[in-house]
C-alpha cells in the first residue's frame, strides 16, 4: 500500500466492520447461547445474555428423544454419498473436457450448466411417479443420486476449472521423460489435481447439507436429513426454543466450519468463472 | 496435440456425465409436458390425456398464478436490492484496512451456511414471535407495541430472513470484484481531488458492474425456487405463495397434476428466460 493509513482511521474502520460483522452474525450467536439455557430461561423477559445456569441438557434431550442420529447419519450419508458418486462420474469428464479440448466442449459445458437452472418444480410430480414406481420414496439411495445429479453440473464445471490451470507441458516433459501412463497419472497429475478435487467435495458437501427442496418432499422419517426433521420443529408443541437452538447447533455446526474454509471455493463454484 | 485416440478416449470419458444429465432433464421433463396437457387428478381417478391447452389457459388466466407471479416478483427484487446495495457496502468496508480483516469476513460469511430450515425456523421463533421473540422485546424495551411480523408483514419477513441468507454470497462475490481493482488508479483520483461519491460512482461502480450482473442472474435463478423457508413459516398463506409453491401446491396438494404440469412448465419456462443471460456471461468468460 502506497497511501499511509492513520491510525485513527484503522480503528474507526474496525469498529464499524465488526460491530456490522457481529450484526450480521448475531442469529447465529443468540441460538448458540439459547441452545444452552433451560426453557424458561429462554424466553424470559428480558432476555438474559451471558449470565444464566449453562446447561447442556436440551443437546442431551435432543440426541436422546428424537430422531436425531437418524437424522443426522441420513445427512451424513446423502450429502457424502452424492458427492463421492458426482465426483466419480465428474472426473473423467472434466479431464477429458480440460486436457483434449474439442470444438463442442464449451458448448458440452454450458448445456450441462443450463440443466442446473431447471427449475424443481418442473419436474416434481414425474419424480414422485418415478421414485414411487421403483419403490424408493423416502430412501437414502434416491437421495443420493437427485443430489448427485442437481449438483453435477457445479462439480464438473469446478473441477474443469481447477483441471485447466494444470499445464500441459509438465505432462508432456513426463512423457518425454519415459513416464509410462500410470505412472503420468501417479506422480504427476494427481499431486496436481488434489487440491482441486478436495475443494470441490468440501463445497459440494455443503451444498448436498443444505439442499431443502428434494430432501423435504421425498422423504418422512426413513431417509429424512436434517433439514427435514428441523423443519418438523415448525409445528412445535410448549416450550421449545432451548431444545430447537440445539438441534440446529448441530445441524449446522459442521457445515459451518466447513464454509469458513471453502470461501474462495465458493465464489469459483457458484459463479461459474463468470467473476474472477 | 489430440491425437485421434485420445479423442475418442475423450468422448468416452465424457459420455456418462452427458448421459446421466441428458436422462434427468429430459425423461421428468417429457413427462410433465405430457401431463401438462392432461387431465389428471389421481385422486378422483380422472385421467384424460388428452385436453390440449385447456391447463395452461386455466392456470395462466386464474388469479392464484397472477398474485402469485407478483409476489415472486416482489420477494425476489426485495431480496436482490437488500443484497445488492447491502453486498456493494460490505464489500467495500471489508476492503477497508482494519483489524481482524480475516475474523469479520469469516461472521460475515457464516448465513450462507447455515440450513434454509434452521434459518428460517430461528428467525420466525427466536426474532419474529410477537410472544417471546427478540424484536417484541426490543420494540417494548423503546415503549412501542410488539409488532407480529409473520402476520402483519409475511412477506417482508420471509425477505428478510432469506437476504439474510443470500447476503454473504453477495460480498463475498462483490468483495472478489472490489479486490480486483487498482488501487493506483484509484489514488490517482483522489490526488486529483475527485471525491468519494465521484470515485465511487465513476470508477468503483462501473468496475463492479459485470460482478453486479452476475450476481443478479445467479440469484435470481436459486430465488425463483425458494421452498423451504416459505414452508416452515407461513405454508403459502397470507400472500407468500410464490410460483414454486403455488405449482407445489398444485401438484402435491390438491393432487391435480395437469393444471400443476402447465405451471412447471411455465415456470420452466420464466427461469430459462433468465438463465440464458446468464449463459451469455459465462460463455463469452469462457472463450478468454
Amino acid at each position: 500500500m502506497a497511501r499511509a493509513i492513520t491510525p485513527r482511521k484503522k480503528i474507526m474502520w474496525t469498529a464499524l466492520s465488526w460491530g456490522i460483522g457481529l450484526l450480521i452474525f448475531f442469529p447465529i450467536l443468540w441460538t448458540f447461547l439459547t441452545s444452552f439455557k433451560s426453557e424458561a430461561t429462554a424466553i424470559s423477559d428480558p432476555p438474559v445474555w451471558f449470565l444464566f445456569d449453562w446447561t447442556t441438557e436440551n443437546y442431551t434431550t435432543v440426541l436422546e428423544r428424537s430422531n436425531y442420529p437418524l437424522a443426522l447419519m441420513n445427512s451424513i450419508v446423502i450429502a457424502v454419498g452424492s458427492t463421492i458418486l458426482g465426483i466419480i462420474i465428474a472426473v473423467p469428464a472434466a479431464w477429458a473436457m480440460a486436457f483434449v479440448p474439442g470444438k463442442r466442449t464449451k458448448d458440452v459445458l454450458l448445456w450441462m450448466l443450463s440443466t442446473k437452472m431447471l427449475p424443481a418444480v418442473g419436474v416434481l410430480y414425474p419424480l414422485v411417479l418415478i421414485a414411487k414406481y421403483f419403490g424408493i420414496m423416502d430412501s437414502r439411495i434416491l437421495l443420493v443420486m437427485i443430489l448427485m445429479l442437481i449438483n453435477l453440473p457445479i462439480i464438473v464445471w469446478m473441477l474443469y476449472t481447477y483441471f485447466r490451470e494444470i499445464p500441459g507441458e509438465i505432462l508432456e516433459a513426463a512423457r518425454m521423460d519415459g513416464a509410462s501412463l500410470k505412472n503420468e497419472i501417479i506422480y504427476v497429475l494427481t499431486p496436481m489435481a488434489v487440491p482441486g478435487i478436495a475443494s470441490t467435495i468440501l463445497l459440494n458437501i455443503i451444498l448436498a447439507w443444505n439442499e431443502a427442496f428434494w430432501t423435504i418432499i421425498l422423504t418422512t422419517v426413513n431417509a429424512a436429513p436434517l433439514t427435514k426433521f428441523i423443519a418438523s420443529f415448525s409445528a412445535p408443541e410448549g416450550l421449545f426454543y432451548a431444545k430447537l437452538s440445539a438441534a440446529s447447533i448441530m445441524a449446522i455446526a459442521p457445515i459451518l466450519i466447513m464454509g469458513w474454509f471453502s470461501q474462495k471455493q465458493l465464489v469459483r463454484g457458484l459463479t461459474f468463472g463468470a467473476v474472477k | 496435440m489430440a491425437t485421434e485416440h485420445s479423442r475418442s478416449s475423450a468422448r468416452i470419458m465424457i459420455a456418462p456425465a452427458v448421459f446421466v444429465l441428458l436422462v434427468w432433464m429430459l425423461v421428468p421433463l417429457c413427462m410433465t409436458l405430457y401431463f401438462s396437457f392432461a387431465d389428471y387428478r389421481p385422486m378422483r381417478a380422472t385421467f384424460d390425456a388428452w385436453i390440449g391447452f385447456d391447463n395452461y389457459v386455466s392456470f395462466l388466466t386464474s388469479s392464484s398464478f397472477l398474485s402469485s407471479l407478483g409476489t415472486t416478483l416482489l420477494m425476489v427484487g426485495g431480496i436482490l436490492i437488500i443484497t445488492i446495495t447491502g453486498g456493494i457496502g460490505l464489500a467495500l468496508l471489508l476492503d477497508q484496512p482494519m483489524f481482524g480483516q480475516g475474523i469479520v469476513r469469516i461472521l460475515v460469511i457464516a448465513p450462507f451456511f447455515v440450513m434454509p430450515t434452521v434459518s428460517a425456523l430461528v428467525w420466525k421463533n427466536m426474532f419474529f414471535n410477537v410472544d417471546n421473540g427478540l424484536f417484541s422485546y426490543l420494540f417494548k424495551f423503546f415503549g412501542a407495541q410488539p409488532y407480529d411480523f409473520l402476520s402483519q408483514s409475511p412477506l417482508l419477513s420471509i425477505v428478510v430472513i432469506v437476504a439474510w441468507q443470500w447476503l454473504p454470497f453477495a460480498t463475498l462475490i462483490l468483495l472478489t470484484a472490489v479486490q480486483s481493482l487498482s488501487s493506483e488508479q484509484l489514488e490517482a483520483a483522489e490526488m486529483d481531488g475527485a471525491p468519494p461519491i465521484a470515485r465511487f460512482w465513476y470508477m468503483i461502480l462501473p468496475h463492479l458492474s459485470r460482478a453486479i450482473t452476475v450476481v443478479i442472474l445467479i440469484q435470481t435463478i436459486f430465488l425463483l425456487s425458494i421452498f423451504a423457508e416459505i414452508f416452515v413459516t407461513t405454508n403459502g398463506a397470507f400472500g407468500t405463495r410464490t410460483l414454486t409453491y403455488l405449482v407445489y401446491q398444485r401438484v402435491l396438494e390438491s393432487q391435480n397434476i395437469g393444471l400443476g404440469s402447465a405451471g412447471g412448465i411455465v415456470a420452466v419456462i420464466l427461469a430459462n428466460i433468465v438463465a440464458i443471460f446468464l449463459m451469455r456471461i459465462v460463455g463469452k468468460n469462457l472463450d478468454n
